[in-house]
């Protein structure tokens, strides 16, 4: 990759104005609609400046959303990570199936969450193919119930999240020098040791990444809540709670505070995920290439 | 020999999981294909018979018709504006290096680290009180925050790349910028653009929580269209809403299969990782 190049040339440099409509674009769309929702929280319909929150902190069907949100989006994240680690170190060599796996592996980013949440409806519900083979085989006797509760989300957000996961990390893993590890396996490390070793040092780094876009997805969770959880009771998560003060209740104020709050509580763990990189740091990913 | 065999444990449960996995999510979408083509499917393993009159059931009913029109203007819109304001900002931030470059990269990269909901509710907010929200335009706007800067975030390796000497033996021809952009960069840049712009047009078919949050009923894509299907069911046969959920997946589906003739996934998320890091 070329440096980037240092043409200091007298007076303004008229490149520099192809950032400028990118620039205002996301000032005026991202940056000014982000501050008018922090004013707007703090204007609220009736009290103090603080009112929104207080209610929100005070209200049985509000202050809950936050743990329910983090009761599923932390196990989705963390179970989607852990698959992908094994799954993606397995596919670190060039083989034929690479390609193979990651394209099989990619399909299901496509179906989004609106289409799972219909196929589970389908294919998990009491009557669908799960449960009736199941039965036919006498594994488990009665209904299963996997929709409409904490296990359909839970299991979308896998089916969802899992696929992104695994791509991210597998880049991370294709990234690190494979000559690092021929060089720990003439020294007598066998393949668990390699990874001990060698590769999760290295990629600490990309985990903690992958963790944190990983969760955004999972935190932001709103469809299959809605359409395969129990939305008004264990999966009534903090973004149905934004959506419904907004355009149910019309109180755009409470519903700005909500979804400050959401990225708060986001930016939180991201900000501790990222610091406990720090911790294990030992060196850049991309460390012992040429 | 031990370890040996502990390996080989390990790795057969780890193919066990993920065909597992993969075997689950095939079965979920031939159920809902099944679903979409059986004429009555009622608690038995296969239906009784199979029809085609869902699909026509479902063009009618949900007016698709209508619906993939306004799906295919906002994917074109939402990729060719992000193309024409991103490509040459992720020139500019290849090339040039400046001062408050990394407060502009922090800008860049800000709408991918939060949840959409989070900025979606103040946007659409502000769209309404502007007589944006509900109209197409409000959709494309939207759909455009995170659709930005994932141009300039795959178009910025890219062009680093690309040798500035190719640039600099143009302007000693006298080429304008305008010029270099149209008759050097465009074509050198194309495979770059083409994925970027396919990647782009994959996620915002898929967008839902930003177009849900500023569409109007005449301004829904086809994403959210399915979702107030699959939200107001039992009014309507659950076949009908299966095969308008086909439809869409053999749509995205068409699209990333054309995708990934252009790209390779596991270098394009790499490149991404590297660019922040200025590498």
């Amino acid at each position: 990759m070329a440096a980037p190049l240092h043409t200091r040339a007298a007076g303004l440099d008229r490149t520099l104005f192809l950032v400028v409509p990118a620039a205002l674009f996301m000032l005026l769309v991202f940056v000014y609609p982000f501050l008018y929702g922090l004013m707007l929280s703090f204007t609220p319909t009736e009290g103090g400046a603080l009112a929104n929150y207080i209610k929100f902190f005070t209200t049985d069907n509000l202050w809950p959303t936050i743990g329910t949100t983090l009761k599923l989006a932390m196990p989705a994240t963390l179970i989607n990570v852990g698959l992908a680690i094994p799954i993606a170190y397995q596919m670190r060599r060039k083989s034929p199936y690479q390609k193979w796996v990651t394209t099989i592996l990619v399909v299901p980013i496509t179906l989004g969450t609106v289409l799972i949440a219909e196929g589970m409806l389908t294919y998990f519900g009491p009557r669908g193919w799960l449960s009736q083979t199941l039965q036919f085989f006498h594994l488990y006797e009665g209904p299963i119930r996997l929709t409409h509760n904490y296990w359909g989300v839970l299991i979308s957000l896998i089916i969802s999240g899992f696929p992104f996961v695994f791509l991210l990390i597998l880049s991370y893993i294709t990234g690190i020098d494979p000559v690092l590890a021929r060089a720990a396996a003439t020294l007598g490390a066998d393949p668990w040791q390699q990874f001990k070793q060698i590769y999760w040092p290295l990629l600490i780094p990309g985990i903690a990444m992958a963790f944190c876009l990983a969760f955004v997805q999972a935190f932001s969770v709103f469809p299959s809540a809605v359409l395969l959880g129990a939305p008004q009771g264990p999966t009534r998560v903090i973004s149905i709670a934004a959506y419904e003060a907004a355009f149910e209740q019309y109180d755009y104020s409470l519903a700005s505070a909500i979804a400050m709050l959401m990225g708060f509580v986001q930016l939180i763990i991201v900000a501790f995920v990222l610091g406990m990189r720090r911790v294990f740091y030992r060196g850049p990913v991309t460390g012992g290439k040429g | 020999m031990n370890t040996n065999l502990l390996a080989r444990a390990a790795r057969g449960l780890i193919w066990g999981v993920m065909t597992l996995f993969l075997a689950n999510i095939f079965l979920m979408i031939a159920a809902v294909t099944t679903s979409s083509i059986a004429r009555r499917w009622l608690g038995t393993f296969l239906p009784d018979g199979y029809t085609f009159q869902w699909y026509l059931d479902a063009w009618k009913e949900f007016q698709l018709g209508a619906v993939l029109w306004v799906t295919a203007e906002v994917v074109v819109a939402v990729v060719g504006l992000s193309l024409l304001i991103g490509v040459p900002a992720a020139y500019a931030l290849a090339r040039r290096d400046f001062i408050g470059k990394r407060w502009l990269m922090l800008l860049f990269l800000l709408p991918l680290m939060v949840p959409p909901i989070t900025y979606g509710i103040p946007l659409a907010t502000v769209f309404y009180k502007l007589h944006l929200g509900g109209t197409i335009y409000g959709v494309i706007l939207s759909n455009m925050v995170p659709a930005l800067p994932f141009v300039i975030l795959v178009m910025t390796p890219f062009i680093e790349q690309i040798d500035p000497n190719l640039e600099s033996a143009a302007r000693v021809f006298g080429a304008s910028t305008r010029k270099m952009f149209w008759h050097v960069l465009t074509p050198l840049l194309a495979p770059g653009i083409l994925a970027a712009a396919l990647l782009v047009l994959v996620r915002t078919i898929a967008m839902f929580e930003l177009t849900f949050l500023t569409a109007g009923p005449d301004s829904q894509t086809l994403v959210v269209a399915l979702y107030y299907a699959v939200f107001a069911a039992g009014v309507r046969a659950p076949q009908s809403i299966d095969a308008m959920a086909m439809v869409y997946m053999v749509i995205t589906l068409i699209w990333l299969l054309i995708a990934l003739q252009f790209v390779n996934p596991t270098q394009l998320v790499s490149r991404v990782k590297e660019q922040p890091q200025g590498a």
